[in-house]
């Protein structure tokens, strides 16, 4: 089968591309990638914004019209949540990469807060057999750092490693034990997995359901110093240092820890670092009316971290966007701000934010944007992916910069549909979503 | 007034807290009658939705719905199928289907209210949300000072204890500002929240600071910690450093009023020495919180006119 995407402007930061020309597809390989035309005589055309005949996609050569849009290395998001096993009534694998697909995403990496979490061998298999059930995107899991998350004892980190995990974390805990941590940044490095810090310090942040500033001050509600994830970002790069491992620190929302993350990485020190859409795009006042999607861990911080976290992006210090997607179901955010759980989805949202809120509106250059969603967060934990290169497994993302779209999470593939974002209208949105040669999005919809 | 809830006095405007504490002025005059009652709530239900426990507030509403007439029922914490895991989306659904004309409702949690508003009919009253607002609190705090002070614009006002944990500062915070007065608060600096200054008010941790030129004093209610990450040693310690005692009387102005939203710690925010002694207020206080209550069911119910309560 082949595939060729024409005429659209390529752009590949990871391999320092960016023309106008062809990516000819076959039997899901980059075959060619060209200014120059490739010869379609006989394919079928897929024009965007017209009616699809799904037979077509099935046809033994298909050509895409890419004219007036961007085609980037597939998205690569290295923070989601697809909550099974155990909650399933959350999302599931299979609910989870269909989000991904229709976001723009090929590549997702999966937290291990599952129920059991994923801190076994047996488990990290599970997660990888029930995404190769369905072929939306690539998934790579991570495993958990500590035994059932409990920061105490060191989780099968060897055997989930030959499993196929690329990272460990307690994702959504913090590793509060710093000799726990130790052992687990010198231990791990022999298997090459990424160690991914999830910066909170439990003690300072206890109790707390949004950033501490004046808004909380003045609704009344238990704050969360942003110190609090400043002192574990510190913490985790001293330990960096300590042991020379590299370190990743996940969600990263205020301004003091990009600093931090800055001046480790001016140090030479091996340190990456990711954002969420969400910390980019909104502050505690969001929180004004008690919406629960507004809650989320880390915090909705202000405008002078927004501000640092976008110039973060420009020099380097982020490495890359992940969303960080988290569904929770609606009874579950149907509650009191204080009971009702932390997280946000993501995945079905971020790129049209993205493309509005920092390309348009903040003038984010896109080559910086696209370096963020694809070759960045691959290199962070060291995936093969994110890149445009002959011979590689065709992942690719196109984008339609002038795209018109609302944000409706009734419409969302995730079954998460907490998304503070809702009925946001947005300018710019992915289009066509290719997993390893197979279109799986095309006009916001999933086609396989 | 056009408006379906009292949520806090965030949303009101300076002409609406005007208009409530003139129509509470009335109503209290029903309050001093030897028949208490008038007919203008009949055949309204007003459900009375207490998360927390509360005596003072919860009789006070009501006393103050029987006195119009309103069918009043009363609902509590523990036997709620809220403890029960009901979503609060649930519990909004069962009430409005009841049909109740207004909700009061106290929560632990801030915004609770606000949250349950949004998905009735019904009018609903804050009478209390976490360390958020406590609307008719403040309302009553002014009632009672506008009584002793004619003017509540200039007023100068010390606010003692809790500040962090406190909707009755936070209320009386933005009533005052609203109205004009100058406010000043105090507590040791682990009972003061993140920028409170932001929200116009001076800080202090000294009680003589505090205190000294006010106009009114107002302390609050200092319990016992159970955290793991206790403010403050002990409330003896408590009383010692921060407490209003009688050797600061000396500080006070003459015509300084003593206040406390009750119930009271003695010993602890207030020796009994203030608290009943000649400059208190607290009583008043406790009075008006009748006919503030009053006042507000009447607004929100159709914005009566002080002429249709009767006489």
């Amino acid at each position: 089968m082949k595939l060729v995407i024409k005429g659209g402007r390529i752009i590949s930061p990871g391999d320092g591309i960016d023309l106008v020309g062809d990516i000819q597809i076959e039997n899901g390989v980059i075959k060619r990638l060209s200014d120059s035309q490739t010869d379609t005589e006989g394919a079928d055309v897929l024009k965007l914004g017209e009616s699809i005949d799904e037979s077509t996609l099935n046809k033994e050569f298909i050509v895409i019209d890419a004219t007036g849009l961007i085609v980037a290395p597939g998205f690569v998001d290295i923070h989601v949540h697809f909550r099974e096993p155990g909650y399933e009534d959350a999302e599931t694998i299979e609910t989870g990469m269909m989000a991904a697909a229709a976001g723009g995403f090929t590549s997702v990496v999966t937290m291990p807060n599952t129920n059991p979490a994923i801190d076994n061998q047996s488990q990290a298999l599970f997660v990888l057999s029930e995404a190769k059930k369905h072929g939306y995107v690539h998934v790579f899991p991570a495993g958990a750092i500590t035994l059932g998350r409990k920061g105490k004892a060191l989780a099968s980190i060897g055997e989930m490693a030959e499993a196929g995990i690329v990272a460990i974390t307690d994702d959504g805990d913090c590793v509060m034990d710093g000799m726990v941590m130790r052992r687990a940044l010198e231990y791990s490095s022999s298997f090459g997995v990424k160690v991914i810090s999830h910066s909170e310090d439990k003690t300072l942040a206890a109790g707390g359901a949004m950033n501490e500033g004046i808004v909380s001050t003045t609704l009344g509600l238990p704050p969360i110093p942003p110190q609090a994830e400043t002192i574990m970002v510190f913490r985790d790069i001293a330990l960096c240092e300590l042991t020379g491992v590299p370190v990743h620190i996940a969600h990263v929302s205020t301004a003091k820890s990009l600093d931090l993350v800055r001046q480790a990485k001016a140090a030479g020190l091996n340190v990456t670092a990711e954002v969420a859409p969400h910390h980019l795009t909104l502050t505690d006042e969001a929180v004004a009316e008690y919406d629960t999607n507004t809650k989320v861990n880390p915090p909705l911080r202000t405008q002078a971290d927004i501000d640092a976290l976008i110039e973060g992006l420009i020099d380097g210090t982020l490495d890359a966007i992940a969303t960080d997607h988290a569904p929770h179901t609606s009874t579950d955010k149907s509650r009191d701000y204080i009971s009702a759980p932390f997280g946000i989805v993501g995945l079905e949202s971020a790129v049209p934010v993205c493309l509005d809120r920092l390309h348009h509106k903040k003038g984010l250059p896109i080559e910086i944007l696209i370096e963020k969603l694809t070759v960045g967060p691959a290199r962070a934990i060291g995936m093969q992916k994110g890149t445009l290169r002959e011979g590689e497994i065709a992942d690719i993302t196109i984008l339609d910069l002038q795209k018109e779209v609302t944000i409706d999470p009734s419409n969302f593939h995730s079954k998460g549909k907490n998304c503070p974002f809702a009925g946001w209208s947005l300018t710019g949105a992915p289009v066509v979503t290719i997993t390893a040669g197979k279109i799986k999005m095309m006009d916001g919809k999933l086609v396989c | 007034m056009k408006r379906k809830d009292i949520l806090g006095i965030a949303g009101l405007s300076p002409v609406e807290i005007s208009v409530i504490l003139d129509l509470a002025e009335s109503t209290k005059g029903i309050n001093e009658r030897t028949v208490k009652k008038v007919p203008t709530l009949r055949g309204r239900t007003v459900i009375n939705l207490f998360f927390e426990t509360s005596t003072r507030t919860r009789l006070s509403f009501e006393i103050a719905q029987k006195r119009l007439s309103a069918d009043t029922v009363n609902f509590s914490v523990s036997t709620s199928s809220i403890s029960k895991g009901e979503t609060l989306v649930d519990t909004a659904k069962n009430l409005a289907a009841m049909g109740p004309s207004v909700v009061v409702i106290r929560h632990g949690v801030a915004g609770f209210p606000h949250q349950l508003a949004q998905l009735m009919q019904a009018s609903v009253i804050n009478a209390g949300d976490g360390f958020h607002e406590h609307p008719t609190q403040a309302l009553l705090d002014l009632m009672t000072m506008r009584e002793k002070k004619k003017e509540i614009e200039g007023l100068k006002v010390a606010i003692l204890g809790d500040i962090a944990r406190s909707r009755v500062a936070r209320s009386n915070i933005l009533c005052l500002k609203k109205m004009g007065a100058f406010v000043k608060v105090m507590g040791p600096r682990s009972m003061l929240p993140f920028d409170i200054q932001k929200m116009g008010v001076d800080v202090t941790s000294s009680v003589q600071e505090a205190i000294e030129g006010a106009d009114v004093v107002m302390a609050l209610r200092i319990q016992a910690e159970r955290d793991m990450a206790p403010r403050f040693p002990s409330l003896r310690e408590y009383n010692r450093y921060f407490g209003l005692k009688t050797k600061h009387l000396k500080y006070l102005k003459p015509d300084c009023i003593i206040m406390h939203p009750g119930p009271i710690n003695r010993g602890v925010e207030i020796d009994p020495e203030v608290a009943d002694g000649p400059l208190s207020v607290i009583l008043e206080q406790v009075k008006n919180g009748v006919a503030i209550r009053m006042a507000v069911l009447l607004l929100l119910l159709g914005g009566r006119s002080i002429y249709e309560i009767g006489d």
